[in-house]
């Protein structure tokens, strides 16, 4: 791809800085806000949430619990109480409602090293041939989730770069600085979006779920689309725009279906044409009318 | 990869390589991961598990490594394992030689535990089985050398249960008590209080794994004087009394009183000279 048509769009100027960065700024604010409600107690004292992305309290009220390691732990044949039961129900939930890879791009702090390192590659202009089916993430998934059953431990959290990352940075991190400087170069030098997009589990499970996500990106303007394919170059998932955005002769839906999407939004940031808009799953009419966010992601843990 | 075989669909045959690449990759993460999972569960014995720990193996199955008994444990006394440790990744332990369990009453790392990894059914601290203290060392005890150190009697929660003295002879001064710190397992918890507390450099008492720190009697093994008390008597062979050949009026309790004079001879002589003196009179008469 060209690096420096993406960082200078002929049409630049018709839309404001805040207008090509919208997504990408929340986005950032839900990572850090959430991570930063974690942190709040152990650097400040401010226990209102304890606990970690795999489980957590909040208020001494609210239990969330991260559905993919319940399943590993009802898996490995042990029945967790009531509390874990119901945190994994009501985030399970809350994903259905949102899409599940929101977990990915607005909650997951690995998230924010493997853009660094996608940001990085690009501006070197790193191009590196190696590529890895993007479905060996479901084939992980498999493999973590018989290792539970074979094992009877949850033998996958001895190495989850996600949890360790997230625990690492609210407890102590220990080694796990070099896990995260190991996902930092594989993304920069080995392949393009290698950890996120084509091998991690947790957001193979995540996808699953979102099968059923409610929340949807659309191409809802997709008749305006003028080929530049600034949106391809930037989605960390482009495989599933196209159905989407060229599907109209086809006669497919303007939603974007496919379940990698992580609703991210930068498809939305980077499009001068303003094809891209949030909305329901439901929802396959293509509007005129300038995108506006149907559903507003909330900054949710989980 | 080649393209184009000699036979077949070049578009099949990529895609049959590509997915025997991928599942191929998968299984070896799988058997690595499945390895690596089998080393770990071999805890440290240093590294005690919280209060209420199910098992090593089901507790491995069970925690999401959370933290929550990390938290509101009030004395800051666990940690997770960082990767690197020879724990679990991300369990929480401690080491009872840095800070040992302030057995609080309440126990709120169980109460807090979501996933029942510490067994919710412990209410009792008293009941809790972290590990057993045994005093590993008696070379380098002080109250095996004599002196009256006795910290690790004196700080145990459970003194004069979990830990009691046993007087034993000093055969090195010949005439001085060893009061040896004697640990009992039915009421030890494991806290690691004698372990923190031991005056040594290297604690001689250590609190250590149920499994390494307890011999296990045979399933079938039967203690008879056990069984005897059970049944109320023999029940073997009804008892035969024992005959000695002893002297007239001596008898043997072969059940620890030894030899018994069963009725004592009267004295030649009496308490005093009258009534030896007046002896047989009444007889005589």
């Amino acid at each position: 791809m060209n690096v420096v048509a993406l960082k200078v769009p002929a049409v630049q100027g018709e839309r404001s800085w805040w207008q090509r960065h919208k997504w990408l700024l929340l986005r950032r604010t839900s990572q850090l806000s959430i991570l930063g409600l974690f942190l709040l107690g152990p650097w400040f004292g401010l226990w209102l949430v304890k606990g970690n992305l795999s489980s957590s309290l909040t208020l001494d009220v609210l239990p969330l619990t991260d559905p993919y390691v319940t399943l590993q732990v009802l898996l490995s044949g042990h029945l967790p109480l009531a509390a874990a039961l119901t945190g994994a129900v009501i985030v399970s939930v809350f994903y259905l409602l949102v899409g599940g890879r929101i977990y990915c791009s607005w909650v997951c702090p690995v998230n924010m090293v493997t853009d660094a390192a996608h940001w990085l590659r690009e501006r070197l202009g790193i191009r590196s041939t190696q590529s890895f089916s993007r479905n060996i993430r479901y084939w992980l998934l498999a493999a973590t989730l018989v290792l539970s059953v074979v094992t009877g431990t949850l033998a996958w959290e001895l190495v989850n770069p996600v949890s360790l990352a997230h625990r690492g940075l609210i407890y102590s991190m220990g080694l796990g600085w070099a896990v995260m400087i190991a996902i930092f170069l594989l993304d920069l030098l080995i392949s393009r979006r290698a950890w996120c997009s084509h091998l991690c589990p947790v957001g193979a499970f995540y996808s699953l779920i979102n099968r059923f996500g409610l929340l949807r990106i659309r191409a809802a303007r997709r008749a305006a689309c003028d080929d530049c394919m600034d949106c391809f170059a930037v989605c960390p998932e482009p495989q599933v725009i196209k159905p989407a955005l060229k599907g109209a002769p086809k006669n497919l839906t303007p939603v974007i279906e496919s379940a990698t999407c992580t609703n991210c939004g930068r498809c939305i940031d980077v499009c001068d044409k303003q094809v891209f808009e949030f909305g329901s799953r439901f929802n396959h009419s293509e509007s005129g009318v300038v995108a506006m966010p149907a559903a507003h992601p909330r900054e949710e843990r989980q | 990869m080649k393209k184009g075989g000699t036979q077949g669909d070049p578009a099949r045959r990529r895609f049959l390589v590509d997915m025997a690449r991928t599942a191929c990759g998968a299984a070896l993460f799988g058997l690595g991961v499945g390895v690596y999972s089998t080393t770990s569960r071999a805890l440290p014995a240093e590294a005690i598990r919280p209060p209420g720990a199910l098992p090593e193996t089901d507790f491995q199955g069970a925690c999401v490594r959370c933290g929550l008994c990390v938290r509101d444990c009030p004395y800051d006394i666990l940690k997770l394992a960082e990767l690197g440790e020879p724990v679990a990744l991300g369990t929480p332990y401690f080491t009872a030689r840095e800070k040992p369990c302030e057995m609080c009453e309440d126990i709120p790392c169980v109460a807090a535990c979501p996933t029942g990894a510490l067994d919710h059914g412990l209410t009792d601290i008293d009941d809790a089985r972290m590990g057993l203290a045994v005093l590993v060392d008696h070379e380098t005890c002080l109250n095996y050398q004599g002196l009256r150190c006795d910290v690790c009697y004196r700080v145990c929660p459970s003194i004069d249960k979990a830990i009691t003295l046993e007087l034993q002879h000093n055969r090195r001064s010949g005439k001085h008590a060893l009061f040896i710190p004697t640990v009992h397992s039915d009421h030890c918890t494991g806290c690691g209080k004698c372990e923190r507390a031991c005056v040594l450099e290297e604690a001689a008492i250590k609190v250590i794994p149920m499994h390494l720190a307890k011999g296990e009697l045979g399933h079938h093994y039967r203690l008879g004087w056990e069984e005897k008390a059970k049944a109320g008597g023999s029940v073997v062979t009804p008892d035969v009394e024992h005959r000695y050949n002893l002297p007239e009026g001596m008898g043997y309790d072969y059940e620890g009183r030894g030899l018994l004079q069963q009725e004592p001879a009267p004295a030649p002589f009496g308490n005093s000279a009258l009534e030896t003196l007046n002896r047989g009179r009444d007889e005589a008469k």
